[in-house]
């Protein structure tokens, strides 16, 4: 069995007068241990996708339709009671500033020991001796003395170990990091990707890494997710939809990337915006902006479909193969 | 007039340093230290000895990362901030010492271009008042006619409507906000733009969009770029040369093709192996010691010593001076001089 099965899962956004679809019948497996990537734009709908997963999603927002299978339970229609034994106990979530999680008024030791205080039956040295043990493991130096301070104390690096040792207080057997390493620089974030990936590895955590950095998804997952306008396009292995991208949309945010072009050559762009919520085009969300696109793109919906080991949501993929084929042949 | 002052580098910064008090006003610099009250003047060693030269039509990359410096290089030039020390010429005359007022027209050959657009531009003008205003300061014999021409010019080449000219900021996307902030540098035909991370902000496939347009505007009107980023693909891409910056000292200068193929200082090495990689299945970077030192107290000898590899007795005693390698790159490092680095 799978450690969490999302199935046709649909968030909407109470607007005055109608509401917003923000996420549009996702479905997803994720085995136990396994590392799965979700990326996208801004407004694609990956935050909103971890937020509904922790069921954190507060006022407008609200899942309208779908189940969150996490070991079996559908955490999707759980109590906040409910809820509450499940969050920061058997999943924990990372976000991108630390600063929002960790609180300014409490020292490291207070916040640590108060998790794993609510959560287990444990004296108050009991508690800190694990702190103590969670902090060695991701490598902060002298942790004793960590306990004392007080997260201003703390470069933005320290502060983001931190807290991936906070969600590993309680041995969670799932963590969701929404853009865990944004705010860091790149050879911060290395570091921490490095000790976020070796700690899934040897504790057999499962992870949800939600980020727009191809690269990041690329070093750190097994299978990907490409979200666009609250739809996921694109899903698979990692590694196939990295080197052989079946959607247009796919292909174009990796063929947008510097890397992928000569210097001081034109980047390959896409034309265009991502759709905002209330104005999602009918048909295929993508089709705007999409130089394959055909009449019918316009008005129908595509399904995903299983292509070419990928699982695609786009009619044209065929043709866009063949014709992709043609032009490497001649 | 202009050619017979072209031979020279466009822009050049010759042992620049900026400081800025952190206590400022004679009550701030008392404090108490083992019982004994003290005066001290602590200050952010924000540029320290920085030498550059920026020929015409060439991109200059700055890189670094948070808290190097490379914002206040970008603020000194554009002459937002005042040196404490060291010299900046631009084309052949010096610039850090002039008023406001006799920097008006270099305003004009010099333009600067933001991270966040939303903050560059005044959301409460539409972007035809926004584009018209430097177009009229900056030349006053324009007839209305002309400025609404210009503006519309500008827009055009930009990939803005001209018919969008009424509306206001928030009505744009993050990337149509960067086009036409680039439009308001481009309607003074600039020869010089400074761009502090002008696409950080942005999603992928706008980045590529909001590139391929400086590119555009590099090509179709001569511009030479002093281009500030952290993100080192794009530096790739599109920077003639590069400057590594740490802590405020130049580590490394080169090609853009030298420095990717042959990184040489330390830094620079662990900088260009921590770029998470497409093709690449196993992350293999260089960990770097601790993280970057506070600018306040800075450490004597080089920057880089408290998280090198290869820092020795010498590294912590004396502060390395760019040297000119076989492959024409200036680097800063006492291990690369005396050959230490085994690779």
């Amino acid at each position: 069995m799978s450690l969490l099965s999302v199935r046709d899962l649909t968030v909407k956004f109470a607007m005055r007068d109608n509401t917003v679809t923000a996420l549009d019948n996702i479905s997803f497996d994720l085995a136990k241990g396994e590392r799965l990537g979700i990326v996208g734009e801004s407004g694609a709908g990956k935050s909103i996708t971890g937020f509904a997963l922790m069921n954190l999603l507060s006022r407008p927002g609200f899942i309208d339709n779908g189940k969150i299978l996490f070991e079996g339970e559908d955490i999707a229609n759980m109590s906040d009671a409910q809820m509450r034994g499940i969050r920061g106990n058997r999943m924990a979530m990372i976000f991108q500033d630390p600063m929002v999680t960790l609180n300014p008024v409490l020292t490291i030791g207070q916040q640590m020991v108060e998790t794993l205080m609510a959560h287990r039956k444990l004296s108050k040295a009991e508690a800190e001796q694990i702190a103590v043990v969670k902090l060695r493991e991701v490598y902060i130096p002298s942790p004793e003395e960590r306990l004392a301070q007080y997260p201003h104390e703390l470069s933005g690096g320290m502060r983001q170990r931190i807290i991936i040792a906070m969600a590993l207080l309680l041995d969670p057997e799932l963590i969701i990091a929404d853009e865990p390493t944004t705010a860091l620089d790149v050879t911060i974030q290395a570091d921490i990707m490095e000790l976020l990936l070796e700690l899934c590895q040897s504790n057999k955590v499962g992870l949800i890494l939600i980020t727009h950095d191809l690269g990041v998804v690329s070093q750190m997952t097994e299978r990907t997710l490409v979200m666009y306008a609250g739809k996921i396009i694109e899903a698979g292995r990692t590694r196939e939809i990295i080197n052989d991208p079946q959607h247009p949309y796919t292909q174009g945010l990796i063929n947008a990337l510097p890397q992928q072009t000569k210097p001081g050559m034109r980047l390959k762009q896409i034309p265009g915006n991502m759709p905002s919520l209330t104005a999602i085009p009918a048909g295929c969300p993508f089709s705007p902006r999409c130089e394959y696109v055909r009449d019918h793109c316009r008005t129908t919906r595509p399904e995903p479909v299983q292509y070419a080991h990928v699982e695609v949501a786009c009619h044209e993929v065929n043709r866009l193969h063949r014709e992709n084929s043609e032009e490497q042949s001649a | 007039m202009k050619d017979a002052m072209s031979d020279g580098p466009l822009l050049e910064l010759k042992q620049v340093e900026k400081r800025f008090d952190l206590d400022q006003g004679f009550l701030e610099t008392i404090k108490m230290r083992n019982g004994k009250v003290i005066r001290e003047k602590r200050s952010v060693h924000a540029v320290n000895n920085v030498s550059l030269k920026v020929d015409r039509g060439e991109a200059l990359c700055v890189v670094g990362e948070s808290g190097c410096g490379k914002s206040t290089v970008a603020r000194l030039i554009a002459g937002l901030l005042k040196p404490n020390a060291g010299e900046i010429h631009y084309d052949g005359t010096r610039i850090d010492n002039q008023s406001r007022r006799s920097m008006i027209p270099l305003r004009k050959k010099m333009q600067m271009i933001f991270q966040n657009p939303y903050a560059s531009l005044n959301s409460r003008m539409n972007i035809q008042q926004a584009l018209e205003e430097p177009v009229r300061y900056h030349n006053p014999g324009f007839s209305r006619g002309e400025v609404r021409d210009k503006v519309a010019e500008v827009m055009r080449s930009v990939g803005v409507d001209p018919s969008w000219s009424a509306r206001y900021p928030h009505e744009f996307s993050g990337g149509q906000r960067q086009r036409i902030a680039i439009a308001r540098a481009l309607t003074v035909d600039p020869e010089f733009i400074i761009a502090d991370e002008p696409i950080s902000a942005l999603d992928v496939s706008i980045q590529a969009q909001v590139l391929n347009l400086m590119l555009e505007a590099k090509d179709q009107r001569g511009l030479t770029y002093l281009f500030i980023t952290h993100d080192l693909s794009v530096v790739q891409h599109f920077g003639t040369r590069v400057a590594v910056l740490y802590l405020g000292s130049v580590c490394e200068l080169a090609d853009t093709a030298t420095l990717f193929e042959n990184p040489k200082h330390p830094y620079t090495r662990a900088l260009l192996s921590a770029v998470p990689q497409l093709k690449d299945d196993r992350p293999n970077h260089i960990r770097l010691r601790g993280e970057i030192p506070t600018p306040i107290n800075l450490p004597q000898g080089c920057p880089f010593q408290s998280r090198c590899a290869y820092a020795n007795d010498r590294c912590l005693a004396e502060q390395p001076r760019p040297v000119q390698q076989p492959d024409g790159s200036m680097v800063a490092c006492h291990a690369v001089e005396e050959d230490r680095m085994v690779d």
